[in-house]
Parts: structure tokens; sequence; C-alpha cells
């Protein structure tokens, strides 16, 4: 059984619940052992990196000493912010170990995953594409990857951050038809979500637009702050847009789950705002 | 002749993108101004200065014109515009940058900026149990920022509510928060920080 250093995340313990349950489902049924990092804390988030950038570095980087001390190789962050700035954080310490030996002697060996890049080693792909008894038929999805976990690549040491394809390719093992589009790593306004709403409305209703556009019925995310701002507010968006919603949001894990015949995945789905149950009945899902 | 008197003469500090370099490590004076970060930039449409504007008035030395600007608060940090950047220029570390500088100096505008509020109500929580607890968090701010005043009036207080209970009835908004073990750690390092949260709420205040 793989096992791999697992950092929730604030959210995960809160708003994004829904998500922290299909990965651990997910995981279970593919035998996957999710080793939570003790005592972790927050990354700072988007607060720290505005006001104070000392804490910018140290929050995070106190949850990397962790992991190298808990003696974790990987550590998987699904929150694609808290992903952003663990990386920001090991870029930090590589760059002061290098120019000050003393200061961490051993380095920082902790590679930090992105969920959907950790989901796409070969192996287990291999897993998930041997595990399927519901193929996705009838889905016709838009994989929307958002920004941190592909910007900037000096960071994130992402390779294709102009137009990332493991999710599309993910999905698409699933059985999904999953469409091309141009939106992919566009911003949803984060978490302009709370102070300023009309932001993300905007900048929403012009990614729902083109979704709808390229004909999908569904759109997948890796992130549950791209989650809650394109899960939550759709009423509000199909007035101020005048579109045609409501169009569900799935975490690529619900998909995994469902095409794993995962019992528990609808459970974890009624839990978003938006409720998947038409589109999956008509899909004979 | 009448032109004349409205010419404005500027008073440039021309150690601004020194400091700037010294501080951050950011070069603003590499821009040649093709203006890729402002074509990329997705939130513009809610700018009073695009990117590239803020770049070239910092090279006048006009920083604080620029750190009293609403476009650093609006500024979302999707990076696109430190990614795309010919000149390898890290403009989204500038604007954190000057969101600091801002809040650190007093000059954040305008007086009633909510995503700042925000941003001091977040990392408030952060250093109280070295988790957020956006159940807490999210009351905190509506009160401290007075959010829900203009909620209130727009008649969007209803739609935050019901959104509350809706999650609350999907067992998305815990009622007891969760903090770390070591404690002494997280005071450390809030300690530690040059401009820690007990200092937000003076410069708020100055």
């Amino acid at each position: 059984m793989p096992t791999v250093g697992y950092y929730p995340g604030c959210s995960l313990e809160g708003t994004a619940r829904d998500y922290a349950d299909s990965i651990q489902g997910v995981c279970r049924k593919l035998g996957i052992e999710l080793v939570e990092l003790e005592d972790w804390s927050c990354c700072g988030a988007t607060a720290a990196h505005s006001l104070d950038h000392e804490l910018a570095i140290a929050l995070p980087a106190r949850n990397l000493i962790l992991a190298q001390q808990q003696g974790l190789e990987d550590l998987t962050a699904p929150c694609a912010l808290c992903f952003n700035r663990l990386k920001t954080a090991e870029k930090a310490l590589k760059k002061k170990a290098s120019e000050d030996p003393s200061t961490t002697p051993e380095g920082i060996q902790v590679r930090v995953w992105d969920l959907v890049e950790y989901f796409s080693r070969p192996e287990i792909l291999d897993k998930i594409e041997r595990g399927i008894v519901r193929p996705l038929q009838g889905l016709r999805a838009v994989c929307y990857y958002g920004c941190m976990v592909n910007r900037p690549p000096k960071v994130t040491d992402a390779r294709a951050w102009e137009n990332p394809t493991d999710m599309d390719r993910l999905v698409q093992t699933l059985g999904a038809t999953v469409l091309d589009w141009p939106y992919k790593t566009d911003c949803c306004g984060a978490s302009h979500a709370v102070a300023r709403p009309d932001l993300v409305t905007a900048l929403v209703g012009k990614l729902f637009r083109r979704a709808l556009d390229q004909g999908a019925n569904c759109m997948v995310v890796s992130c549950q702050m791209c989650h809650a701002n394109l899960d939550l507010y759709q009423k509000r968006i199909a007035q101020e847009h005048q579109l045609p919603l409501p169009v569900p949001i799935f975490y690529f894990t619900d998909l995994i789950g469902l095409a794993l015949g995962e019992r528990s995945a609808l459970n974890w789905m009624k839990r978003h705002m938006v409720d998947p149950e038409p589109l999956l009945a008509s899909a004979g899902l | 002749m009448e032109d004349r008197a409205e010419v404005v003469f500027l008073e440039p500090d021309y150690d601004v993108t020194g400091k700037i370099r010294a501080l951050s490590g950011i070069s603003p004076e590499l821009c040649y101004q093709c203006r890729k970060c402002t074509s990329g930039c997705p939130l513009t449409f809610a700018m009073d200065y695009y990117p590239d504007q803020i770049v070239r008035y910092l090279l006048l030395g006009l920083e604080e014109k620029v750190l009293s600007s609403a476009t650093v608060w609006v500024c979302s940090a999707c990076e696109t515009c430190t990614t795309r950047c010919p000149n390898e220029i890290d403009i989204a570390g500038l604007m954190d940058y000057l969101k600091q500088q801002a809040h650190a100096r007093g000059l954040v505008r305008p007086k009633e900026n909510l995503s700042y509020a925000f941003h001091k109500a977040f990392l408030d929580d952060i250093g109280r149990r070295g988790r957020v607890f956006e159940t807490g968090l999210l009351q905190r701010y509506m009160l401290s920022s007075g959010a829900w005043k203009a909620k209130l009036s727009d008649g969007t207080l209803w739609e935050e509510i019901r959104l509350g209970l809706a999650l609350f009835r999907r067992g998305r908004l815990p009622l007891r928060p969760r903090g770390i073990r070591d404690t002494h750690e997280l005071r450390r390092l809030f300690e530690k920080a040059p401009v820690s949260s007990e200092n937000t709420t003076q410069s708020s205040a100055s």
C-alpha cells in the first residue's frame, strides 16, 4: 500500500469538508494511505503574503520542516494555494541554504505534490483505469485548473502552465468527454469572494459563459477556492450574466469515486451547493 | 499662458526602485513597457491604474501615489503577469510588496478597504490558533470591517445568511475551532515578524 504525506489545509476542515471526504474516500478505494502531517499549521494564504513577507515564508516553512522531521518524503496538498505557499517556502529555504549552508544543514528533501499531479503518476493512473466499473459516459466536462498549481512555474515547477492537461487526461480516463477550452488557468478571484464578491461574479461569469459555449454540462476542479467560487453563487451569477445555470461543479476526486463505484461518492457531492443528481440521472450514472 | 498654471511638477523620489530591490529583490527598472502584464491581467476592469502604470509610476519615483491606489488591493495574485513578463519582473510580488508597505505605513486607501480588513482578520485568526477557523473568521470580519452594514443596505446580507445556513446544513461550517499544539512556536513566529498582527490594528487606526 503506497503511503503519502497529506497536508489538508484549513478549509478542508471547514467549508471544504466535502473535498476532504472525497479525497479520503478515493484514497481508501485505491489503497493509498494518507499520512496527515502531525500538528500542521496554516500556510498563511493570501493574507500573509499580502501583509507580512516574513510570515508568508515562515508559516509554510514550519510545515515543510515538520514533514522533514516526521520522515515524509512526499507531501500532497489538495488546496492550490497551500500547494503554492509550500512550494514558495521550499524555494526560499533552498535559496537560504545555498547562501548559508549552516542554516538548514540537511536541506529540505520533502517533495510537495499538487493532488492532480500525484494522481497522474503512471502507477496510480493505471490503478484507477483498472478499477473503473462505471465509465462516466454522458458527462461533457471542462477541466478548470485555476492559478495557483501552475503559476508562477518558477515556484510550482509546472511544465505546461499555459495549457495544463493532467486533469483532462485523468477525467478522460474515467470515460467522460473532456472538452478543450481556453480558460483552464484564468483566475476565479479566489479569496476576493468574501470582501469583493463583485469581482468574483464578474470573473466567474466569464468562465461559465465560455464553458457553456463549449458545450459543457459540468466543470471539474481540483481547488476548493475555485470550487466555492464556481459552486456557491450560481443563482446570483445567472441573474447578473443572463446565463442558463446551474451547472454542477465536481472535484476530480468526486468523479474518480463515481467511476470506481464508491458508494459514498454521492454523499460527498450532495454537500455541494449545486445538486449534481439531475445531471447524473440523465447520464444514467 | 493659462495652460501653464495647470502644469504639475513631480517630486520624484529616485531611491524608490533601489529600495524595492533591496527589500524584495524585485527590479521594476527592468521594465520596457511592453504592457504584457496589463494585457493578461484579468482584473484591469476594476483597477484605477493598470499594472504597467504602477511600474511606470514607481520608475518615476511616485511611490505614495501607488501605495494608496485601489489596484494593489484589487490584484488577486493570480501570477499571470509574473509568469509572462519578458524581463522576469515579479509584478505580482511587487503588488504584495506595495500592500505590505501600505499596511506598515498606514497608507491603505480608501479607509473602508474591505480586502485589507479581510486580510487583517485572516492573519489575526492564524495568530490565535495556528489554523484558520472559517466560521469565526467570517463573523469577525463582517463585524470588524462594518461589511454587514453595506450588505444590509444593498440586501445581500440575507443572501449571505442563507448561504451560511445552507453550508451549515451540509456540515461545512463547523462550530468548534481546531488549533495546533505547538502554540509556543506559533507565538515565536508572530513575534519575530516585523509587522505582526498586533501592529495591524495600529496602522488601520492611523
